[in-house]
């Protein structure tokens, strides 16, 4: 039923000594949508980055633990970070369209992984666009800024952009909670459409929007991994006390 | 109260007539310059290099100096901005807040307050060691140093702003740090790198202390980089000194193109930097 | 190693070694200026170069003590002509001001900021040294040629203007609304809350802004040399000329290597100017640097 895709394996995860994430060992399971959700400052963000490695921009991170893609551990030295990120698409909280153009904002990704301009790549663009559901709203000024968009297009923008590197996975850091309900339904709607072509991870600190979303559930807590499983199997029956308790939301 | 108002007020007044002062002073002397060097000013000031006898009072223009400055001060700009921009880059992105860091901006700030006749003495030092007679290489190097700290400050202060959310969605791409910073980072900083440029070839252009000793002084145009280069600001000063009033009009008017070319130069800045914001995420 | 990497490690290389030829500069400047100055050193104390009023480099006598006294004359006189000036504008400008104002004043002090100093040199010797010769000094009962410390003084305060404008403005601007809102709660007018409150906090900023003006002012040369006469005797009045160290160095160069130990001699002058101005930024960055640590810790 779940083919795991990613496997990580006793990941701990240190900011300046204090430990944020204890011991995780989990499967992610492949072209699925599986939500990460806890209360604040769990960790969450913490674990999704992880995954593509985004943290090694925070100085003084340490990281042990292992977090196993294609049989390869993403820790490794020997491993090209820069190919990681490639396979690994990030969407993060608030929209961070780059300083360029639509269209360049799309192309970049591809670019900088070699992919050479023309109707190939203004191909790409416009498929991405399309799967971001927002092609309609920008074909014709694809040569304006992108700082011109509103923050719900702004978004879609980066999951179109994300996708140009032809990823394999797709990282979401709370993906709706800088946007209006609309547009957030909208991203919603998008990544379930893409869930057969990508494995999807995404955080969310709303519950409604797990349920909604969510194949797959990891509950952290307190940089803890407190319980996963498929998302019916967690939410209707939870095992573990704490588990119960946040989706009473008697913890938040 | 009523004590509390009259000093209020009071104050207020002199604020306002500092103001008027600072303001008036601008204007004094833009008009003043505008006005004297109006008259002497012709085409063939423009156009010619001084004749013989251009410094009793016959023909001949300053077309010698104009150049000189143009040559002197693109030179310059051209060379510190190859050292300037990787080194701003650097001291954001690839250093981290080392003691390094912070003593490359400290040397820097203090760089930024040294009088530029420090540069054309220490210019000219370097220059007797080696052999060199003033010349266009010489006035390069010492306005290469004037420019320097110009430069870097101005495009550290602008590359310091760009919003970390910029860089991390570059790097979620899978983007190298040098693809990082060239395209998005500079990208980004555009408009302050550009402001910078003007900046620092507005300075340069104006100079006359650096390179007094180092690029000296000529009637011709320089043909090569060892020929010596007349500049605007000493053409103005030595066209001053002299006891003709015929020339002297002639360092007004001189004074009054450097003037202009200063102000048109600080317009373009303007005009360049907000075309360059168009992509710049706010 | 692929190609994308390797590009990365170089250009960080070559950027590491523009950081470290830039931070070097001073340090080389100082040094080269120091061994020049040597041979001097070596003839003469310090201080009686500094403090021997007889300058006749061609019987080897140096003495600072002249131009020492002109350019702090000269440097003093801006100061206090710039100094209340300056501070009433920024205050205006941060605290009364109109936005229109305000954005007539920023391009405005660019524009000044920008101004080469031979064109204040320029303007200094049309309007001020005969405004002085024909109408000032005969007021005060004295004849002069205009060619004066009063000159010089004038035509630096109005060059420091937008030094310690911009920079104090920035500061006062700085200060935090929550501030400015706990003392007018309490009751206090407009200005008294920015005469007790906000000029107090803002107090180092200020003071770091006059000392960058104090630095500026000191090492000008071309516009103080085109007005101030240039006579080798400390001035005792303001209608006296003076002879300003930046403008003993400027006016000499020529000379230098005819005469022996006088290359030398300009060259500690130079020596002299480069520490001060030194001192005088160092102390300036301390200061602000301490300012940015307080407020955004605060």
């Amino acid at each position: 039923m779940f083919k795991p895709y990613l496997r990580i394996e006793k990941l701990n995860v240190y900011y300046d000594g204090h430990r944020a994430l204890k011991d995780i060992t989990v499967d992610i399971p492949e072209k699925r949508i599986t939500a990460i959700i806890g209360p604040s400052g769990c960790g969450k963000s913490t674990l999704l980055k992880s995954l593509n490695r985004l943290i090694d921009l925070t100085e003084g991170v340490r990281v042990s633990g292992r977090v196993v893609v294609d049989g390869t551990n993403i820790f490794d030295n020997e491993v090209d970070v820069t190919n990681i990120r490639k396979r690994m698409g990030f969407i993060s909280q608030t929209p961070n369209p780059l300083p360029m153009s639509i269209y360049e904002n799309i192309a970049y990704g591809p670019r900088i992984h070699r992919a050479k301009d023309g109707k190939e790549l203004d191909r790409r663009v416009e498929r991405c666009l399309q799967a971001a559901g927002l092609w309609n709203e920008v074909k014709n000024r694809l040569k304006e800024p992108a700082s011109k968009l509103s923050v719900g297009q702004q978004q879609r923008l980066c999951l179109a952009r994300a996708l140009a590197v032809e990823p394999e996975v797709l990282l979401c850091d709370e993906p709706t909670s800088a946007l209006d309900p609309i547009s957030a339904r909208h991203i919603e709607g998008q990544l379930v459409n893409l869930k057969k072509d990508y494995t999807i991870v995404f955080v969310t600190h709303i519950l409604r929007q797990a349920r909604r979303l969510a194949d797959y559930v990891v509950f952290l807590y307190l940089g803890e991994l407190v319980e996963h499983g498929s998302a019916e199997g967690v939410f209707t029956g939870p095992t573990e006390l704490k588990t119960q308790a946040y989706l009473k939301g008697e913890i938040s | 109260m009523d004590r509390r108002k009259i000093e209020e007020n009071f104050f207020k007044g002199m604020m306002v007539l500092s103001t008027l002062i600072v303001i008036a002073s601008l204007l004094v002397v833009l008009i003043v310059l505008l006005f004297k060097g109006m008259p002497a000013l012709n085409l063939s000031m423009l156009t010619q290099t001084p004749r013989g006898g251009y410094y009793l009072g016959k023909e001949g223009g300053i077309l010698n100096a104009i150049v000189g400055s143009l040559y002197l001060a693109c030179g310059a700009t051209v060379i510190a901005f190859a050292i300037s921009l990787p080194t701003a880059l650097y001291l954001n992105e690839y250093a981290k807040r080392s003691k390094l860091t912070s003593f490359t901006r400290q040397s820097l700030d203090i760089l930024w307050s040294v009088p530029s006749i420090i540069y054309g003495v220490f210019g000219y030092t370097i220059m007797i060691y080696l052999g060199m007679r003033a010349s266009l290489l010489g006035g390069i190097i010492a306005l290469t140093l004037l420019e320097l700290p110009i430069m870097i400050r101005a495009m550290d202060e602008i590359i310091m702003t760009t919003p970390p959310k910029l860089k991390e969605a570059s790097y979620a791409l899978g983007a190298t740090k040098l693809e990082t910073t060239l395209n998005v980072i500079a990208r980004q900083a555009l408009p302050g790198i550009l402001m910078a440029i003007m900046l620092a070839l507005g300075r340069a252009i104006g100079d006359a202390a650096s390179v007094l000793f180092t690029a000296g002084y000529t009637d011709n145009i320089p043909r090569s980089l060892f020929d010596p280069a007349a500049s605007l600001p000493l053409a103005v000063f030595f066209q001053l000194g002299t006891p003709f009033p015929e020339v002297q009009q002639r360092a007004y008017a001189s004074g009054a193109i450097l003037l202009v070319i200063v102000l048109l130069l600080s317009i373009a800045s303007r005009l360049l930097t907000k075309r360059a914001m168009k992509y710049v995420i706010r | 190693m692929n190609t994308r990497r390797l590009k990365d490690l170089v250009a960080s290389k070559i950027m590491f070694s523009a950081a470290i030829l830039s931070s070097l500069i001073v340090l080389i400047t100082a040094l080269a200026l120091f061994y020049r100055s040597m041979p001097i050193l070596k003839t003469q104390s310090l201080s009686d170069l500094l403090l021997s009023s007889s300058w006749h480099p061609w019987r080897g006598e140096f003495g600072f003590y002249p131009f020492i006294m002109g350019t702090l004359w000269v440097t003093a006189l801006a100061m206090v002509l710039s100094i209340p000036i300056s501070l009433l504008t920024s205050i205006y400008l941060a605290e009364y001001a109109p936005s229109k104002v305000r954005g007539i004043m920023k391009p405005m002090m660019d524009l000044l900021a920008g101004i080469p100093s031979v064109v204040y040199g320029l303007w200094g010797v049309l309007v001020v040294v005969p405004l002085i010769r024909e109408y000032v000094a005969p007021l005060a009962g004295v004849i002069s040629t205009g060619y004066t410390v009063l000159a010089g003084g004038i035509v630096l305060a109005i060059m420091v203007f937008p030094i310690i404008i911009s920079v104090s403005e920035e500061v006062i601007r700085a200060v935090p609304r929550e501030t400015r809102e706990a003392s007018m709660a309490l009751g206090a007018t407009k200005w008294q809350t920015v005469k007790h409150v906000v000029i107090r906090s803002s107090l180092p900023g200020i003071i770091a802004a006059i000392i960058l003006g104090f630095g500026r002012a000191f090492g000008e040369t071309m516009a103080v040399l085109m007005v101030v006469g240039n006579v080798p005797k400390a001035p005792s009045s303001l209608y006296d000329p003076a002879y300003p160290l930046p403008a003993l160095i400027a006016n000499n160069y020529g000379e230098m290597m005819s005469i022996p130990l006088y290359d030398s001699a300009l060259l500690l002058a130079a020596l002299i100017l480069l520490l001060t101005v030194l001192l005088f930024s160092v102390a300036a960055e301390i200061i602000l640097v301490r300012i940015k640590r307080r407020y955004s810790l605060g």
